[in-house]
């Protein structure tokens, strides 16, 4: 299986072209090196998932990257059922964003720029992924997050795109901080880095405590929710999800990329990649649990209120992130990447229908200035729809068996999980309305912009249109290889996966399993029924509730204050210690003090010693005789005293 | 006979005179007559050690030294005159162009 190799390399070479050769001489050709590269890692990992269908997995070192001592790290690759779907998923996602790309960027003047990062970044995501061990997972998490960076800030005149991207990179190192130190401590206990060993290994520390300033700390609790930080930051939890709404900054079909589909998955990933070490733990998988449910509730009640069309669709994406945490920490790792992987088609779907709707309103967000699009771009409609309905859940389609799945796993976990199964099902109902919110207000009712705006309105060009389409496809069927068995098919995604990823048999009976499907079935229905009663029905009702419920919808409206919050408390004090005493007494004080002290005082010492030279010969004789005086004495004293 | 120290302290006296002389007059002209004085105490000192020590290097440098002086006094004086012609003036204080 040595052809594994070019997947990740295909989009190197397709970065390295586009770099050194994208301003001078392709332009605006700049996206066929791109494109062709990640189609043929798309390809590639078909086949890959073929072979590991048949059997074929592979844990190979490829490189020795670091040795010293007694460590070692490799360049290697595990390809096994977890990372084939991870690479499907990746692959065909990048491919249909970089062909959505040259539609959507077209024209714009750093066009092999943005092809560069793109596969940059593709590249990054596919190490991370293939890695087998931690500390090229680490780098892939490092580099997706620079991708993350460059991408969000591509538009880097404007002073907001600059700033997300900061934002971005700053909240990623709290969690990675984290994330480095559960690396370091995995390192320090089981003395290897390599995947295989540590989770052999990882039952022998069970009890194994550790002393933090004189508390006792489970070993394998401490790895895992260190590890855990990370995941938080990449993939945008509370409390550290502030960074994603912001990373709307960004080109759309980055947005569908990075902040949607892969690189904000790859906190999950990581979590089911390290289950053997997660299901020693309880209190980890509890805390993942409770952060992922708590997560999915919250960011669902922000995105009820919110305006901009991509803030909503970024809202959703943290609540289903936390969806897919929620399952992980129930114990249900493969429905958490079952929800990933269906996640992935119908989140990129609805981020570049959005896209689709920006180009034709000439980059207009505000859904209050949208409505009625649906005449005029019947193809975004309806795809856009399909996203809603799946990601709302209605029965047949993708996001309805992932979801579902997720819900039935938290309910038969028991204890922790019935708490955020109770979560998971309010979210589900918030979640079928947000999304028809947003369906209503951006392509029914009448249009609400401005005349040149109304004039300019288009359905996007069949490039666009056909990646659209292609993924509805995924947003339809994507769920199809995982039909739960009460409905007559077979859970073959988890199957697939059990291999690598425990599948837990639930002690739950079969009207059990009916009745939670009954009820996420049910709110999904309602919140669509009550999306249409607001929103086309009666306009006058939410208004007429923001009225009645003040505090509700101005704490909603401002996201709860989180943003504030950070800023007083990091972002102040930070700035204040940046500006006054690293700004203010080091560099201004003690370093400058150095640099222009030293010279000053010679400068000084030099204007000293020009007094001597006054140009008065006399003085000249009286400091040469003065020196031939001393040196005389000097010489008496020697000769006389020796 | 005249022992030698006294000729040492005739020479040192001259010597200092000389330097005295060099240091604390203002005229150009004394300064360099001063400075004759110098190197001739330094001549009786000399003269006096070689024949001390029955040693005629002695003498010999103190030719030599003349004859320096000689030269010296020949481009010392064609440096006070050219100066002379550029500025009216022997006194030293006035003449500061070699500040640094």
């Amino acid at each position: 299986m040595e052809y594994v190799l070019w997947i990740p390399l295909l989009p190197l070479i397709a970065f390295w072209v586009n770099i050194l050769l994208g301003k001078g001489v392709l332009r605006g050709q700049a996206h066929w090196p791109s494109v062709l590269a990640v189609g043929g890692s798309m390809v590639l990992a078909v086949r890959v998932l073929f072979d590991v269908i048949h059997g074929q997995t592979m844990n190979q070192d490829i490189y020795t990257w670091i040795l010293s001592d007694n460590f070692r790290v490799s360049v290697g690759f595990l390809i096994d059922q977890l990372t084939a779907v991870m690479l499907i998923v990746v692959t065909t996602v990048s491919f249909l964003v970089h062909v959505y790309s040259i539609g959507y960027m077209h024209g714009d003047k750093g066009y092999p720029r943005y092809f560069a990062y793109l596969s940059l970044f593709t590249f990054s995501m596919l190490m991370l992924v293939m890695s087998n061990n931690f500390l090229q997972l680490y780098f892939g998490w490092e580099a997706v997050g620079l991708c993350s960076y460059l991408l969000i800030g591509y538009w880097y005149e404007k002073r907001s795109a600059s700033d997300a991207g900061k934002k971005a990179f700053i909240v990623n190192r709290f969690g990675d901080f984290g994330f480095g130190l559960g690396v370091i401590l995995i390192f320090v206990t089981f003395g290897s880095l390599h995947y295989m060993p540590v989770f052999e290994r990882a039952p022998e520390f069970i009890s194994r405590t550790v002393n933090i300033y004189g508390l006792e700390v489970n070993l394998i609790t401490l790895i895992a929710l260190l590890l855990f930080c990370g995941a938080v930051g990449k993939s945008a939890q509370l409390p550290l999800h502030v960074w994603l709404p912001d990373a709307m900054e960004g080109p759309t079909p980055v947005s569908a990329l990075i902040h949607a589909a892969t690189m904000v998955t790859a906190g999950v990933f990581m979590v089911a990649r390290c289950s053997p070490i997660y299901d020693l733990s309880p209190t980890a998988m509890a805390v993942v649990a409770v952060v992922g449910g708590v997560t999915a509730l919250f960011a669902a009640t922000i995105a009820l209120v919110q305006n901009d069309i991509k803030r909503v669709i970024a809202y959703s994406t943290i609540s289903q992130l936390g969806y897919m945490f929620l399952a992980c920490g129930v114990g249900a790792y493969s429905a958490g990447i079952f929800h990933l992987y269906t996640h992935a088609y119908f989140k990129a779907l609805l981020f570049l229908c959005a896209g689709s709707v920006m180009h034709a309103m000439a980059g207009e967000l505000d859904m209050q200035k949208m409505g009625g699009l649906k005449r005029y771009m019947p193809v975004t409609y309806w795809t856009m729809l399909v996203a809603s309905l799946s990601i709302s859940g209605i029965p047949g389609l993708a996001g309805f068996f992932s979801k579902d799945e997720i819900l039935f796993s938290a309910y038969a976990a028991g204890g922790v999980g019935r708490v955020v199964w109770v979560l998971g099902t309010l979210a589900a109902l918030l979640t079928a309305f947000y999304s028809f919110r947003l369906i209503y207000l951006t392509f029914h009712g009448e249009f609400r912009g401005t005349e040149e705006q109304r004039h300019h309105l288009h359905e996007s060009p069949p490039v666009m249109t056909v990646p659209l389409i292609l993924l509805c496809i995924g947003a339809v069927g994507a769920g199809w290889v995982g039909i739960p068995e009460i409905l007559g098919g077979k859970n073959h995604f988890g199957e697939f996966l059990s291999p690598v990823l425990r599948h837990p048999h639930y002690e739950v009976s079969h009207a059990e399993e009916w009745m939670t499907m009954a009820l996420s079935v049910t709110v999904a229905v309602v919140g669509i029924v009550v999306a249409t009663v607001f929103y086309i029905k009666d306009t006058s009702i939410p208004v007429r509730l923001a009225r009645r419920f003040p505090f509700i919808y101005r704490v909603l409206w401002n996201k709860y204050y989180v943003d504030e919050f950070y800023n007083l408390i990091v972002v102040r004090p930070t700035l204040f210690v940046a500006n006054s005493i690293i700004e203010g007494f080091t560099d201004r004080k003690v370093i400058e003090g150095i640099v222009n002290g030293l010279p000053a005082f010679v400068g000084w010492l030099g204007a000293q010693m020009r007094k001597v030279q006054n140009g008065v010969l006399q003085h000249y004789g009286m400091i040469m005789a003065t020196g031939v005086f001393v040196i005389l004495a000097l010489l008496l004293v020697k000769v006389l005293g020796g | 006979m005249i022992p030698l120290h006294w000729y040492l302290w005739l020479g040192s006296v001259v010597f200092c005179i000389g330097m005295a002389g060099f240091l604390m007059r203002r005229n150009i002209i004394i300064m360099f007559l001063s400075i004759e004085l110098m190197l001739n105490g330094v001549n009786i000192n000399l003269v006096a050690l070689s024949h001390y020590m029955q040693d005629l290097r002695g003498q010999v440098l103190t030719l030599m030294v003349i004859a320096v002086a000689a030269a010296e006094a020949a481009v010392g004086l064609a440096i006070v005159i050219a100066l002379f012609r550029n500025r009216p003036t022997v006194h030293v204080d006035e003449i500061t162009e070699m500040k640094g």
